[in-house]
């Protein structure tokens, strides 16, 4: 065969290490290699429900139980109307648990693929991505959950909803630079993924899951400080049927921004120590 | 053209998950010949200690040394997986890394499923995947086993589809752990053969065994490691006789 490709050459200097080039290199071999993060993804996906009868449909099943408790319960003890309270608990839970699941999976996203990464050159985006494909395949096994409660309500999706699909890119775009940023240091410093842990649970009580941001008042302008309200928000609203406002907008692109900055900055400076870390 | 040059290269494992003031205590104070304390007040193991050599076309190289000389470190640098911490590496050419057979397979795919995911790895799409599939069947004879998830491969099945793929993809570099001596006899032959065929013209093979009538057989050229420095560089005869074996 003749050679159709030029002969690829991997060169490394210590004394003089091309971070930023390398790191470049990284990122476009990473998303070059979408089908393999996508494979893996879905491999992650189908094992786990292994020999399950209904497989990953106990996703959505299981978030259908905790929404049906929830709902009651929670209805009760705020003494809102359920019809009212219900479809709005739906759409909150369930961009919470994606936000949740992207993050706590994001704090193994280079730790899970040891075996990986010290066997054979690759990318280390593509570990990144595969958690944000993962992720999107869990959402988008609880997303026709919204539709279902919000007709069983009669509640009417509006043109609204169309801005979650960039919100959706926002979180996309977060979640693929928190992959990067928290699984670096959760792979050098182990004690970091409890900490991220104790942190998330408390961001399911401040961040407006359970209760409406209206609730707290004179409070609610200062809401889109907490970067978890901020990007679940903008998701949120939009499905309710609102814009959800400037500076939930602002706050949620400002918050990504400065995740993708972290994450850049980090990548480049350390990337070639990862092998080392894990 | 495939080749390999190194200059001053230097890896060095820092021991992060440890209690690393006891464990300097105990060991620097032996004045441990590997374990040194890095410019970061870091304990860390110099696996590998200022390699230079170059290593050209139609070179078919044994890494030969005791246990933790660095042998399997030095492919792993060659393959990309170790950035070095000091020196030169400079690589020409695709690498196929036969360091651990068990690398990126998913034991609960079949061997069919886990070559088309080996071809993702290297950035191919599924279609050229399954038609590397054919090409593995036909040389690693698996048989119908081809189409079972390989946990339910035994030892010897795993080495040859492993051997099948990485050579299947006909890489002009190819990096090989002694694992691969787990295939039978008749295998083995075959994959001699199939080595042969690769190692023709501009192509590198390297090494890293204990068997040294593997060595004498398949390689014109040994590097003896020891303590992670090179301590010998010759032709095969050259450098087993000067270190006894």
């Amino acid at each position: 065969m003749s050679q159709q490709f030029p002969t690829p050459i991997h060169a490394f200097d210590a004394a003089d290490p091309r971070r930023r080039e390398l790191a470049l290199e990284d990122l476009r071999g990473g998303l070059a290699r979408w089908r393999l993060a996508w494979a893996l993804a879905r491999g992650d996906i189908t094992h786990r429900y292994r020999g399950s009868i209904l497989g990953p449909l106990w996703l959505t099943l299981s978030t259908a139980v905790m929404l049906g408790a929830l709902g009651f319960l929670y209805a009760k003890l705020f003494r809102i109307d359920m019809t009212d309270y219900l479809p709005w608990l739906t759409v909150s839970l369930i961009v919470w648990n994606l936000l949740n699941q992207v993050v706590t999976d994001a704090t193994s996203s280079l730790t899970g693929a040891e075996g990986i990464i010290r066997q054979m050159p690759l990318p280390y985006t593509v570990h990144a991505l595969r958690v944000v494909m993962r992720n999107a395949l869990i959402a988008i096994h609880n997303l026709p959950l919204i539709g279902v409660v919000f007709m069983i309500f009669g509640v009417p999706l509006t043109w609204y909803a169309l801005l979650a699909i960039p919100a959706f890119v926002i979180m996309a775009v977060g979640s693929f630079a928190a992959a990067i940023f928290l699984g670096m240091i959760c792979a050098r410093f182990r004690d970091i993924p409890p900490i991220i842990g104790s942190i998330m649970q408390v961001a399911f009580f401040v961040s407006a899951v359970i209760w409406k941001p209206s609730m707290v008042g004179h409070w609610e302008p200062y809401l889109p400080i907490n970067p978890v309200f901020a990007v679940m928000e903008a998701v949120r609203a939009p499905l309710m049927g609102s814009t959800g406002g400037v500076i939930v907008w602002v706050a949620a692109c400002a918050w990504t921004a400065i995740m993708v900055a972290a994450a850049w900055a980090f990548f480049v400076r350390f990337r070639g120590r990862i092998a080392f870390w894990v | 053209m495939a080749t390999i040059d190194a200059d001053g290269l230097a890896i060095e494992f820092p021991l992060y998950h440890h209690n690393a003031r006891s464990l300097k205590q105990r060991i620097l104070a032996s004045s441990g010949l590997r374990l040194k304390q890095d410019a970061d007040n870091r304990v860390v193991v110099a696996a590998l200690r200022d390699l230079t050599f170059s290593i050209g076309k139609g070179d078919r190289v044994a890494l030969v040394g005791p246990n933790g000389a660095g042998k399997t470190t030095l492919l792993r640098t060659i393959a990309g997986v170790y950035e070095p911490v000091a020196g030169k590496l400079r690589v020409e050419g695709e690498i196929g890394s036969l360091i651990d057979p068990a690398a990126g397979m998913d034991t609960l795919l079949t061997g069919r499923e886990n070559v088309v995911l080996r071809a993702l790895f290297r950035g191919m799409t599924e279609t050229q995947g399954r038609a590397l599939a054919d090409d593995v069947a036909s040389f690693a004879g698996l048989g119908d086993f081809l189409d079972v998830p390989i946990r339910g491969y035994s030892a010897g099945m795993n080495v040859r589809l492993a051997f099948a793929m990485a050579t299947a993809m006909t890489p002009d570099i190819l990096l090989m752990d002694e694992w691969f001596l787990a295939g039978d006899a008749e295998f083995m032959t075959r994959a001699e053969e199939r080595l042969s065929h690769l190692v023709v013209g501009a192509d590198i093979l390297m090494i890293a065994t204990h068997d040294m009538s593997v060595v004498r057989k398949w390689c014109t050229r040994a590097i003896r490691l020891e303590g992670g420095r090179i301590t010998a560089d010759g032709p095969v005869e050259d450098v087993l006789s000067a270190a006894g074996l």
